[in-house]
């Protein structure tokens, strides 16, 4: 019952947001284009290191490729769905959540249905293309193992970066000025989720892992799926256990979600 | 069966913990009791109007009684449920208008805002098309359904914001501030709306205003709350009794003039020596326009303005008195 008037709502929502931003062609256009163009210039970072040097964090250009495009693909997902979260402010500060709260829907599906920008699905299509043109040439054995990964490996990266959003935005109701601390939290993230986690200096691939699973998203299940081992602290087999480094994420974000609300309803943290 | 009450608050408090700087590390904590010992209730089919100056704890009880805020101390009930633990089922029971704060997405046509709250509570698609064609029809919304709603003016977006409070036929609606900013045009159209509204459907009212024309037209029974107490509860004749709900004709003259002295109403004071001159009357004994005729027939009359009683001096007078 309560899904069916969940996705009704969404439904709804969604398909008047894609009207009202296709009335403006241009307008789209441009949007669209622009994102391509962030999620292409962010590859090019990772190619500009590949011109220099042939192997960088024990993989090549196209291993690389195949960890950027999945924790991509994982980001681009997440940013769709709960990319709305990092708005929380200005429902703060305009006194906004007031008027969620007296709705009868959960109020974290509220504001991830609040908007849908159309631009951030379209970074899926970066991620999407780069996994086409790689794959051919990484010569993988497709086992059943590494398939179940390649299709797996962007949702349950979705999941993560989706926890992350909410994190953050649980804490916001804690800041007084917070879309700086989201930013550095979910994008800083995704930025390391996207790169060769070898590269990290230790403490900073342990806190990558364990506590923000970022290297989980893509380079671990990309190690898994290419046959190579991983670096010190940070075995591949972690790579089989994304799903459990989902929940403990989600965990994490159901305790920051639930504290936020608390101290804005003021029964105390 | 015993009709159980749709609002109930006993010795309700809230009180807010100020920080700030005293000195160069210390800190001092002042506690603010916002709301400081409320008890009423309010039957179903009830019209309250809930007044008294910013700052008096209207907005903090209003809070605590919709599932926004968890009350300090004392109990609340609404609907029988437990505001906040309960909040969900709750809102299927309340409708709210914040003036202030809008409810409708503000970039979508105003037609959306209702098809995305029919959805949120879950009403059957035939039924939430049925109401809403009706609010639409009584509110007179049908011509700016395609509108998105950062274009509609004040007053039909507040008329948008009232559709979408009782889009889900809700047995309490509380409006606060309903009618701020407001023309006259718009006042009335509104207030006229919910008269018939509650007519037919016995939907209790809370009101929260700066306006006493709201209160006047809305309600019958008036609470007034000043620094967190709960100064009057009563009827708007029992309100009227102790306090003179009086306009006030303000009347600009070509030139200075002695006091003006006419039998309709009192003259209460006298500006720029004598060209702004106020005049008190009591609406129930006569009208604006025969005060105004009747200063007409002595001198000539270059400007005028109405005052409506101002919440601040009926709570002052109520402490005069009580």
């Amino acid at each position: 019952m309560a899904e069916k008037s969940v996705a009704e709502a969404y439904r709804v929502l969604i398909g008047s947001r894609i009207r009202s931003q296709l009335a403006y062609r241009t307008s789209f256009w441009l949007t669209v284009t622009t994102s391509v163009a962030v999620g292409l210039v962010e590859f090019v970072e990772i190619y500009a290191i590949y011109a220099n040097v042939p192997v960088f964090g024990g993989l090549d250009l196209r291993q690389s490729a195949l960890v950027f495009a999945l924790g991509n693909i994982g980001f681009a997902l997440a940013d769709a769905v709960f990319g709305q979260l990092d708005t929380i402010p200005t429902y703060l500060r305009l006194g906004r959540l007031e008027i969620l709260l007296i709705r009868p829907m959960p109020l974290l599906l509220q504001l991830i249905t609040a908007d849908f920008h159309i631009r951030r699905l379209a970074r899926l299509a970066v991620g999407a293309l780069i996994i086409v043109i790689v794959l051919p040439g990484l010569d993988l054995s497709y086992t059943p193992g590494t398939v179940y990964l390649l299709v797996v490996t962007p949702f349950v990266g979705a999941a993560i970066y989706g926890a992350l959003f909410a994190t953050a935005g649980g804490v916001q109701f804690f800041l007084i000025n917070g879309p700086e601390f989201t930013s550095a939290f979910v994008y800083g993230g995704s930025y390391a989720g996207q790169l060769p986690g070898s590269v990290l200096i230790t403490p900073v691939r342990i806190l990558f892992t364990f506590v923000i699973p970022a290297t989980v998203t893509a380079y671990l299940p990309a190690l898994l799926i290419m046959g190579l081992p991983g670096p010190k602290f940070l075995p591949a087999w972690l790579g089989w256990f994304a799903p459990v480094f989902a929940a403990w994420a989600w965990l994490l974000s159901w305790l920051a979600w639930r504290a936020g609300i608390r101290k804005f309803t003021g029964a105390g943290g | 069966m015993i009709t159980e009450p749709i609002v109930q608050l006993e010795d309700l408090r809230r009180s807010f913990a100020i920080r700030r700087k005293a000195g160069r590390l210390r800190r001092q904590t002042k506690v603010v009791n916002a709301v400081d010992g409320i008890t009423t209730s309010i039957q179903p089919g009830e019209a309250v109007g809930y007044i008294g100056a910013n700052g008096a704890g209207k907005s903090t009880t209003i809070k605590m009684l919709t599932g926004i805020l968890v009350p300090t101390s004392g109990r609340v009930r609404t609907c029988g449920y437990d505001p906040v633990p309960q909040r969900r089922q709750l809102a299927r029971e309340i409708g709210v208008v914040f003036g202030q704060r809008s409810q409708l997405w503000w970039d979508l046509p105003l037609r959306d805002s209702f098809r995305i709250l029919g959805a949120i509570h879950r009403l059957p698609t035939a039924e939430a098309t049925a109401r809403t064609e009706e609010l639409v029809d009584r509110l007179g919304l049908a011509d700016l359904l395609d509108t998105p709603v950062r274009q509609l003016s004040l007053g039909e977006r507040m008329r948008g914001e009232v559709a979408a409070a009782l889009v889900h036929r809700p047995r309490l609606l509380v409006l606060d501030e309903p009618t701020i900013g407001l023309d006259m045009i718009s006042k009335e159209r509104l207030r006229h709306f919910l008269i018939a509204e509650r007519a037919e459907f016995g939907t209790t009212l809370l009101l929260t205003t700066h306006d006493m024309g709201d209160i006047e037209r809305l309600c019958e029974r008036v609470l007034v709350i000043d620094r967190g107490h709960l100064v009057f509860d009563g009827t708007l004749p029992s309100l009227a009794e102790r306090v003179a709900l009086q306009r006030v004709l303000v009347v600009d003259l070509p030139e200075p003039s002695p006091d003006l002295h006419v039998s309709e109403a009192a003259h209460i004071g006298s500006d720029l020596d004598g060209q702004r001159q106020r005049l008190a009357f009591s609406p129930k004994d006569t009208t604006a326009a025969r005060v105004l005729a009747e200063v007409s027939a002595v001198t000539e009359v270059v400007d005028l303005t109405l005052e409506e009683p101002a919440i601040e001096d009926i709570v002052r007078t109520l402490y005069g008195v009580g």
